[in-house]
């Protein structure tokens, strides 16, 4: 899974506007930038390289300043997010109780990484910090749903439910 | 400025109150180690190398932004502080590439010489180290993350100083390194390659690309006739490459050091900086005559001039079209000399010394090949100039002078040799312009409203009946500022001098490194400067158009500045570019 999956980019004139009108909102203020990446992967669920472009010229900030704040963050990314968003707890009760081999699992089914969306869009796969659902350990999350007390062998068939 | 009273173990001072505790122990005579710090460019306190106790502190603080207050009592020098320090340096070590010995930075390394100082005799923490690539796309600057170490002083130089900002910090924690916008190599952004970022890093982690090898090829290859040439800020640098005090002229022992090195023939660029005055002046006279594109602004440095394509494209009409001066050099050295000495061009093989890493990019660029081939083969930097020197023996500070090698360079004029520091090439204009303009000869030919080292410099210069508005740059962060100036139609000057480097080529990027120490003691680039000014005043012809070799090569050869050789050989044209590849 070396070369990364690059989803290509489309946007709506609506989200394009939007877009502008949060940079013309936040210029000139100090610490500008956070509230306005926030705002703009409100508008397009992630930050291409062409929406940090037209930040990067709205506010006059660097490009590699912007890239650093959003690797800084997890919060933020760079990659679109699929239809279906899967989260596998990687806090330490579910560690300790195997999320890890959860997770490869379900990266080997999809064919992508962590931070990554498949190609068709349905998926994207995050790792994220404790969801308070210790008690289920190990526990993964698709959209709403939450499964607890998994083993590898249960994610071929829940990811079925979704296909 | 209100001063408190402080002690430093145990000795009192008086302070100004806006001193850090670092200033003040270092205006007691009192040492702290730093690696982060680098004055008015990086003041962080992220390397945690300078802490020291405060009394009545909870815990260790950083010298380097820790402001002094009334009766604060510091000590720089307990069991505790070393510790500390010890510990700190270990930490950092554990995941540097200790591959010392093959260093491009082996014995003028900050980290290397803390360790030694520190007494680091063993590294206890062997922790996980991550391998990085090296990003060596460029045709200037390599960056080895291996070696970094995260003290951004190179982030903070290229943002806040140079208004550039291509590296920063990215991701965090232990996988945080240096980089470009989406892990893009340096070559596909808007880098203008001015290696102000190699000087101010205090570690081997960034580089020039290595030039030397081609170059000793070349003098091994006796098909060539290899040609070398230097620019005026190599000759008041090059000395401390070699121990010698920072701000000797070692002009002659240079010519020396590279006759022994091999090189058939040892010209100076300054001649060719008399060459673009009388080019850049004839045009900025044509633009006074035929009400031409004002502000004309210079176009020497490159890392300027690719600044100007990626940032003010609609300015590219008001660049100089003169191409830099050793640019020149090499076009007339591969026609006019090539043809006096009845050699091949083809034959010729270029070398130009430069301050500068933007001119190893800047001479390979395919419009810069006046006669068909390229103006410059082979740009080496003041560093790799003193690297070839070492290994070939040669004990350069007991070589006896020599000059420049004749038909030209021998006597060129101390305007060209002014051209190595901010305003120079104003300076040369000046002499020039304003005798032939009102067809007199000035005495008074020192123009010290452009000299020193502000960042940004204006005068009105009266010649004849006319009023020449001209204003000077040094630093990109100051060009910026001047431009936009210019684009509100705030400032209406006739003519502006922009160098890319803060106080022009003598504290280039491809200049001797001094610690950041040094650094805050003395200001490189005044002292380098002030024997750049005391070169001129020791020359015969200090005025570009006096030059009798240059008289010679436009009756000769070249018919008229601006006409129609000119045109060929020493003028060139821009091209906007991208901000990102």
């Amino acid at each position: 899974m070396s070369e990364k999956t690059v989803i290509a980019f489309h946007e709506t004139a609506e989200q394009a506007a939007a877009l502008q009108k949060v940079i013309e909102n936040h210029k000139g203020q100090d610490g500008a930038l956070i509230p306005v990446l926030h705002e703009a992967q409100e508008i397009y669920g992630y930050l291409p390289i062409e929406v940090q472009q037209k930040i990067s010229e709205g506010l006059g900030v660097t490009m590699a300043e912007i890239y650093g704040v959003v690797t800084f963050y997890t919060q933020f990314s760079t990659q679109p997010k699929g239809e279906f968003k899967i989260g596998v707890c990687l806090g330490t009760a579910c560690y300790v109780k195997g999320s890890g081999d959860i997770l490869e699992k379900i990266k080997e089914k999809l064919g992508i990484d962590v931070n990554e969306c498949t190609p068709d869009g349905k998926f994207s796969i995050d790792a994220t910090r404790c969801i308070g659902a210790c008690g289920l350990a190990p526990v993964m999350t698709i959209n709403d749903d939450v499964y607890g007390r998994l083993v590898p062998e249960d994610i071929e068939g829940i990811l079925a439910k979704y296909m | 400025m209100e001063m408190v009273n402080i002690k430093i173990n145990g000795e009192a001072i008086s302070v100004p109150s806006n001193y850090t505790i670092l200033q003040a122990a270092r205006q007691a005579g009192i040492d702290i180690p730093t690696l982060c710090y680098l004055k008015g460019i990086n003041e962080i306190g992220a390397c945690r190398m300078c802490l020291v106790e405060v009394k009545g502190a909870k815990g260790l603080v950083t010298a380097c932004v820790y402001p002094v207050n009334e009766g604060m009592e510091v000590l720089t020098n307990t069991e505790r502080v070393r510790s500390a320090r010890k510990t700190v340096l270990e930490l950092t070590l554990s995941n540097h590439e200790k591959k010392c010995l093959t260093c491009p930075r082996n014995q003028n390394c900050e980290l290397q010489r803390l360790s030694d100082e520190l007494g680091v005799t063993d590294i206890p923490f062997e922790g996980e180290t991550i391998q990085r690539e090296i990003d060596a796309s460029s045709p200037s600057i390599v960056r080895d993350n291996n070696k970094c170490i995260l003290c951004r002083r190179c982030v903070s130089v290229c943002k806040k100083v140079q208004t550039v900002g291509v590296i920063d910090a990215k991701e965090r924690g232990f996988i945080t390194q240096i980089g470009c916008t989406f892990d893009k190599p340096l070559n596909d952004t808007d880098c203008v390659m001015c290696g102000q970022c190699i000087i101010a890093c205090p570690v081997g982690a960034l580089y020039e690309k290595d030039s030397t090898k081609d170059v000793w090829a070349a003098l091994a290859d006796e098909s060539k006739h290899v040609v070398v040439q230097t620019a005026p800020a190599v000759r008041v640098a090059l000395g401390e490459e070699f121990g010698m005090p920072i701000g000797s002229r070692v002009t002659g022992k240079m010519v020396t050091a590279l006759r022994k090195l091999g090189f058939d023939k040892v010209f100076d660029t300054n001649f060719a900086a008399d060459l673009t005055i009388m080019e850049e002046g004839t045009e900025l006279l044509g633009r006074i005559k035929d009400g031409g594109k004002f502000p004309m602004i210079t176009s020497c440095s490159p890392g300027w001039v690719k600044f100007c394509e990626h940032n003010f494209p609609d300015l590219l009409e008001n660049l100089s079209t003169a191409k830099s001066p050793h640019e020149m050099y090499g076009a007339i050295i591969k026609s006019y000399y090539a043809e006096k000495a009845g050699i091949d061009p083809k034959d010729i093989y270029v070398v130009s010394v430069m301050p500068c890493t933007a001119k190893k990019f800047e001479s390979e660029r395919e419009e810069l090949a006046g006669t068909g081939y390229p103006d410059v083969d082979a740009v080496l930097t003041t560093r790799e100039l003193a690297k070839m020197i070492k290994e070939a023996r040669i004990d350069f500070t007991k070589l006896a002078d020599t000059g420049f090698d004749h038909p030209f360079g021998e006597e060129a004029s101390g305007a060209g040799v002014i051209f190595g520091a901010t305003g120079g090439v104003m300076e040369a204009a000046l002499r020039t312009v304003s005798e032939v303009l009102t067809g007199k000869s000035f005495d008074e030919i020192e123009y010290n409203a452009v000299r020193g080292t502000e960042g940004i410099k204006e005068a009105t210069v009266t010649i004849g009946d006319l009023d020449v508005k001209v204003a000077v740059a040094s630093g990109l962060g100051n060009a910026r500022a001047l431009l936009e100036k210019v684009q509100k139609g705030e400032a209406d000057y006739h003519f502006i001098e922009i160098m890319a480097c803060p106080g022009g080529c003598v504290t280039g990027g491809g200049q001797p490194i001094q610690p950041a120490k040094v650094r805050a003691e003395i200001d490189l680039k005044a002292e380098r400067a002030k024997a750049i000014y005391d070169e001129d005043r020791s020359l015969k012809v200090r005025k570009s158009h006096e030059n009798p070799y240059i008289k010679q090569l436009y009756a000769e050869y070249l018919g008229e500045p601006c006409g129609h050789k000119s045109h060929k050989l020493l003028h060139t044209h821009y091209t906007a570019r991208p901000r990102l590849k």
